[in-house]
């Protein structure tokens, strides 16, 4: 039985939301990029570890990053070398631009189709849309079986996937025939850290419009260029139909943008117990809400 | 997402200094590895951006792992259980993190799996992993103990033990004794030598002992029969995995609480020399101890630099009397003066570490190849002012460490006192800082040699030969002056007898410091804006500090001495 797999991470360059300034909107209520560090997408990277851990148990499997954006999210290639991955494809073309979600997904899923690999990982969400939508719409894409909100890649086995998800109330273990996609969700194990050695190999991988930039090009390492060229891929790499990637194959129309203030200032969860009722009558009576 | 690099640009300044480049060059030894090692540099440019690069790792880890666990790691403590040690939980992380990173091994050859990094950026990810965790700074620094192995112990050693330490294997350095900790001289664990297998075997007893409990351990024991002194210790290497050393107790402590500070007995503990018999104490210890000082000056740095943060955070926080206090004067003096002497400190740090690092490289080189005269004079003369340096920084950025977490709890008023706020901690942590590698004391000692043969001056004045710029002329001309009154203060002291000597060495210590550090100040003000407030500060106040001294000294007569020594009759009841 083949031991060695072929892994294809998903992963975004986001806008770091997480920690947001004044600026972070634009007047007409869009994210200002420019104003915020270009991040891997926190669950991108919970996916990632799930990659390298299968890696780590089934030595000879090889992890991929596929990542979709403008030519500087190859950045995203290079923080997957730092921590141990093989290597990926920057998907980048004018054709993609204003990609939504299924566009987004069409893209990636022809792509995942030149790789041809054995499992397929995905982050269950990015911070910058919230969606989570990507993954599962690449799995009806490719028309494979899915997992979404996985925990922790339990083994691969006699061609069967084992995972743990996490659930509202619990877990649940789930098996699955691979290919398979899968979601990973934030409880799932933090993303090893970068590492050094890695990082000084590899902080030379560059795409060729990266290189092409002098700036960008001021060392001459001792490996060819040509095994540190990060692949870049267009629309004419992948081939399909033209009229499903950007902006044109993207039904999703943003009608209007509200500015909500959040009003209420905290929750609280209680539960049935006699106590719990107990403390939320008091505290209704005592702000005279009842009684 | 906390950053303890990229947040302090103080530290990324460091790699700015004209002597970076030189350090590099001779680091890499014309980048020779190149060829071998996907992961060497090429470039000066390249070595620097790869310390940039990987020193941002550190700080991530620093940030977001690290100090996040200090405050449990100082709660829990290590456990002592069947005469072993087992770490806190976090510092357990701590370590796994830093070994998945690579982080260990930073300054070893590429040959044994280390990242062949210059001084300069291993002190400075000393000086973050500090202001993370001081406790955990112990055993992370403990790498250290490789470093001697590489300089002095032989190619079947150095292959046997070095490429363990990039892979996560800890250290400790075993040198004192219940009866031996300021004085070595008197240790007495016993080394026998057995000719049937060619291995010598401890027995004896070592005390305080961080991380006792590492894999791989340096450790001063007797070798040669009948003597007492210093020259009869020899360094050996021993392998926690051959057996026979047991941890008896761990020391419950005030401070530094994460790291083990251990109580071994060794019973027959197999161990291997390590360089020459009888040059333990008098050769490799020394070198050992001049690492550890500059370890404990960036130990420090990085604790005054975590008490000055919280200072400023608190200060603009707290309101009171309907203003936050950092709008009051005494509040807002004493936080200027923190950031004053961890800026200076830091400068000493840096000054210090690029001598070591020049003569060191040196060192290296010539096992290779011959110096040419030229080297071997510059050589010389960077291990000089390593030498003159090395006591200065560990002495005032420790006591400036204490000074600085004294000062910071002092703004958090009562709530610096509780445990709700990591000031507490601080303040502990950095308590032992003046006192091991050699307490403030001792460092007055080995640098009072300095005072009387003329060596700081010289230094002093090699820096006043530097030219300013016109806006910085009123602060050289402070001192330029301050330099005439140490020069007489040290007059003062000519023909006197050492007991007199020695009762005014820690004054005019200070006082060389206090201008040593002064010029560091100037010289990065002139390069930044941002070390401007603090130069005018610590000049000014070094001004002040060095009359007090001077005025002391000036009028000291030896009769005056007597009163001090009246405490020696004194009994004292204890009961």
């Amino acid at each position: 039985m083949n031991k060695n797999f072929k892994i294809v991470v998903l992963a975004k360059q986001v806008p770091d939301t997480r920690n947001v300034g004044k600026n972070a909107m634009k007047e007409d209520g869009t994210v200002n990029r420019a104003a915020l560090p270009a991040i891997f997408n926190p669950e991108d990277m919970n996916a990632l570890e799930q990659a390298l851990r299968i890696k780590d148990k089934y030595p000879g499997s090889e992890v991929l990053l596929l990542t979709m954006g403008p030519p500087r999210a190859a950045e995203i290639i290079r923080e997957g070398y730092y921590r141990g991955a093989d290597g990926g494809v920057l998907l980048t073309d004018r054709k993609f631009a204003g990609a939504d979600t299924l566009a987004t997904s069409y893209a990636l899923s022809m792509a995942i189709k030149k790789i041809n690999p054995d499992i397929i990982i995905a982050g269950r969400q990015a911070i910058d849309g919230d969606t989570a939508q990507v993954g599962p719409q690449v799995a009806e894409k490719l028309s494979l079986p899915q997992i979404t909100y996985a925990e922790d890649v339990i083994s691969v086995e006699d061609g069967k996937i084992t995972v743990k998800r996490r659930l509202e109330r619990g877990v649940e273990t789930v098996k699955s025939p691979i290919p398979v996609v899968i979601t990973v969700h934030a409880t799932a194990p933090d993303c090893r850290p970068r590492n050094a050695k890695q990082l000084m190999r590899f902080k030379h991988a560059k795409t060729q419009t990266e290189e092409m930039d002098n700036e960008h090009n001021s060392y001459l390492p001792i490996h060819s260029l040509e095994s540190l060229r990060i692949p870049e891929w267009g629309v004419a790499d992948v081939g399909g139909d033209e009229i499903q990637y950007g902006l044109s194959g993207s039904p999703t129309k943003v009608k209007k943008i509200e500015n909500i203030v959040f009003q209420a200032k905290e929750s609280k969860r209680l539960t049935s117990s006699f106590e719990d009722i107990d403390m939320l009558m008091s505290e209704l009576i005592s702000s005279h809400t009842i009684g | 997402m906390a950053n303890f690099y990229t947040d302090n640009k103080d530290l990324k300044f460091q790699y700015n200094h004209p002597m970076m480049s030189k350090i590099v060059r001779l680091k890499e030894l014309d980048f020779k590895d190149a060829g071998n090692f996907d992961y060497a540099p090429c470039t000066v440019e390249d070595a620097i951006d790869s310390y940039d690069k990987v020193m941002e790792i550190m700080g991530e880890i620093c940030g977001n792992t690290i100090a996040p666990n200090a405050e449990e790691v100082d709660k829990l403590g290590p456990l002592h259980k069947n005469g072993r040690v087992t770490y806190a939980p976090g510092t357990q992380e701590n370590q796994d993190v830093l070994t998945q990173a690579g982080l260990y091994g930073m300054s070893l050859p590429r040959q044994y799996g280390g990242l062949n990094f210059s001084m300069v950026p291993y002190v400075m990810a000393a000086e973050i992993v500090a202001r993370a965790d001081a406790g955990f700074a112990n055993i992370w620094g403990l790498q250290d103990c490789a470093e001697t192995i590489h300089e002095f112990g032989s190619e079947e050693i150095k292959d046997e033990f070095l490429p363990r330490i990039n892979l996560g294997d800890t250290c400790s350095m075993d040198l004192t004794e219940p009866d031996a900790g300021s004085d070595l001289q008197a240790v007495m664990l016993r080394a026998t030598y057995n000719e049937a297998d060619g291995l010598w075997y401890l027995n004896g007893v070592k005390r305080f002992i961080t991380n006792g409990d590492a894999q791989i351990k340096l450790v001063l024991a007797r070798s040669e029969e009948n003597t007492t002194d210093g020259r009869g210790l020899s360094y050996f290497v021993h392998d926690q995995a051959w057996g026979g050393v047991t941890v008896r107790r761990i020391e419950n402590k005030l401070g530094i609480k994460g790291s083990p500070t251990c109580e071994l007995v060794f019973s027959n503990a197999p161990a291997k020399l390590v360089g020459e018999r009888r040059m333990g104490l008098i050769k490799y210890v020394m070198s050992l101890m001049n690492g550890a000082r500059l370890g404990v000056g960036a130990q420090s740095v990085g604790i005054s630099e975590a008490a000055y943060r919280e200072a400023v955070k608190y200060a603009n926080e707290r309101v009171q009397f309907g203003k936050p206090i950092i709008q009051f004067p005494a509040v807002y003096e004493m936080l200027a003066i923190i950031k004053a002497k961890l800026q200076a400190s830091r400068a000493l740090l840096y000054e210090t570490t690029r001598y070591v690092d020049l003569y060191k490289a040196y060192g290296f080189i010539s096992e290779e190849r011959k110096l040419t005269p030229e080297e071997r004079s510059e050589s010389k003369k960077y291990q000089k002012v390593a030498d003159m340096l090395t006591p200065m920084l560990k002495m005032m950025s420790s006591e400036y460490c204490n000074q600085n977490t004294y000062d910071s709890l002092q703004i958090h008023g009562g709530s610096g006192f509780m445990k709700d706020y990591p000031i507490e901690r601080l303040y502990r942590d950095a308590r032992i800082t003046t006192i091991y590698e050699g307490t403030s004391q001792l460092q007055v000692v080995a640098a009072q040699r300095y005072v009387t043969n003329g060596g700081y001056l010289s230094l002093i004045k090699e820096y006043e030969q530097m030219p300013v710029k016109s806006d910085f002329e009123p602060l050289k001309r402070i001192l330029v002056e301050m330099t005439e009154q140490f020069e007489k203060a040290c007059g003062f002291l000519v023909g006197k007898e050492s007991d007199y000597i020695d009762f005014h060495a820690r004054r005019l210590v200070e006082m060389a410091s206090h201008i040593v550090m002064s010029y560091l100040l100037l010289i990065d003000a002139q390069q930044d804006d941002s070390f401007l407030n603090s130069a005018q500060i610590y000049i000014n106040k070094s001004k002040a500090w060095n009359q007090e001294r001077f005025d002391y000294v000036k009028d000291f007569s030896p009769c005056q001495l007597s009163s001090y020594l009246a405490i020696k009759d004194e009994v004292v009841s204890i009961d």
